[in-house]
């Protein structure tokens, strides 16, 4: 027991260095859960206020090029509205029932931190549980998605985001409306992996992928990215596929949070359908 | 000894937030990333006790991680760095005896000795951190790229704080 103890206080150093790499390990798998250890992460508020300040100051530098973003951005809503005005009159009714009204509703936040060159790269947001945000909802940007809300804290938010080998995004093939799943291999952050498209389908360069609309995140067909390589190799049933993505991930600046006012509905009529 | 632990408390929290807010979006050619807090465990007087060092190790890095959102890569990375520091500088610099309080710093020691001790630290860190986060040998070479350019970058960067700032 003396001789233990001795060991112990002479090696204690060395056994203090175990420990903490042993903290750190634990800490590190946790974390590969897809929601992350409550507070140890950028949502909270000393964190994300931080951040939030340091965006105020930085935010001028950047605000050429938003607004030049915001007013494409606007001029393409704009003509759409003109075009779906022209229709209706077409038509001569109002067809807006119930059955179709808003399922989902787009709250505005601004990226105060993100990253691109990490394995697994955050987004944190402005927006927190006072505006709304709750965990599992979708964020995408001027030109498509961005990622998936994890954290939220009262004031602030964090996302996880394409860019992240831990998450994959459910796709659809827009010409053939074959369904696919997304994933990032970590390399460039202007470029995604597609897979699960099987070998039939006919996929060629400049494809749109939107989103599918199977998770309830995302509402169905927003745009993610267009083919850039095709490749099927020998004894493979499914493509491996490159997509340029339409968002500059370096360039994050204001995104918006997709609220699914149907979400709980859908989630618990597809439980009960688990459940049988 | 206020005084001290004051100083290096600013040194810390400037370091810290230089990293979040500044260096962290900091990419040269594309991969190089630099991580130049781990200056604060080179910074530290000689005679801080070697637990002590570890658990600064730890808090450095959790506090990294924290603003990164990279829970425990820093952390375990840091604590390395901090464990093998007291083992790397007798090996550099022989049967030398440092005065109490006295810190390593590159007026006191030289160019040559500061960055033996600097890339020493810097790379073990650095490969340890990519390595972790990579958390396989799959994309080997590439990892190590990134691993030794960020390391390089952090190394000058250093070296530079050096002239500027401890200068005597």
């Amino acid at each position: 027991m003396r001789n233990l103890i001795r060991f112990l206080i002479k090696h204690f150093n060395f056994i203090l260095f175990l420990l903490l790499e042993a903290v750190c390990v634990v800490f590190i798998i946790k974390y590969n859960n897809f929601h992350r250890v409550k507070f140890l992460n950028s949502s909270n508020s000393i964190t994300a206020g931080i951040y939030g300040s340091f965006s105020n100051v930085v935010d001028y530098f950047t605000l050429k090029r938003v607004n030049e973003g915001l007013s494409v951005e606007n001029a393409r809503l704009r003509s759409e509205l003109v075009r779906y005005k022209m229709e209706l009159n077409a038509n001569g009714t109002t067809f807006l029932s119930d059955s179709i009204a808003a399922t989902y509703f787009y709250q505005s936040a601004k990226v105060i931190n993100n990253s691109i060159n990490k394995k697994y790269n955050y987004i944190t947001l402005n927006k927190g549980s006072r505006h709304g945000l709750k965990s599992d909802m979708g964020v995408i940007g001027d030109k498509g998605v961005v990622g998936i809300i994890t954290n939220v804290s009262r004031n602030y938010s964090t996302a996880i985001s394409l860019l992240n080998g831990r998450w994959e995004l459910s796709v659809k093939h827009q010409p053939s409306d074959q369904n696919g799943s997304l994933s990032w291999d970590g390399e460039d952050h202007r470029k995604v992996q597609l897979s699960e498209i099987p070998y039939n389908v006919s996929v060629a360069m400049g494809d749109t992928i939107t989103t599918s609309g199977y998770s309830a995140i995302f509402p169905e067909g927003v745009p993610v990215g267009v083919v850039s390589e095709v490749q099927l190799d020998p004894g493979s049933n499914f493509y491996t596929i490159a997509v340029d993505l339409f968002i500059d991930f370096n360039r994050l600046t204001y995104v918006n949070v997709v609220k699914n006012l149907r979400v709980d509905e859908r989630r618990s009529i597809e439980e009960e359908e688990l459940d049988d | 000894m206020i005084r001290d632990i004051l100083k290096y408390t600013g040194i810390f929290v400037f370091l810290i937030l230089l990293q979040a807010l500044i260096l962290n979006n900091v990419r040269l050619a594309g991969f190089m990333n630099p991580f130049v807090y781990v200056l604060f465990i080179l910074l530290l007087p000689f005679d801080t006790p070697r637990n002590l060092l570890l658990v600064i190790g730890f808090l450095l890095g959790l506090s990294v991680d924290i603003f990164s959102d990279t829970l425990g890569f820093h952390a375990s990375a840091t604590v390395l760095a901090a464990f093998l520091r007291p083992r790397i500088i007798p090996l550099i610099s022989g049967k030398e005896v440092y005065e109490s309080g006295s810190a390593p710093r590159m007026a006191t020691l030289g160019f040559n000795w500061f960055v033996k001790y600097t890339a020493i630290i810097v790379l073990s860190h650095h490969l340890f951190l990519f390595f972790a986060e990579a958390f396989t040998l799959s994309g080997f070479i590439s990892t190590l790229m990134r691993a030794l350019g960020s390391a390089l970058f952090t190394i000058i960067i250093i070296l530079i704080s050096q002239f500027l700032v401890f200068r005597k």
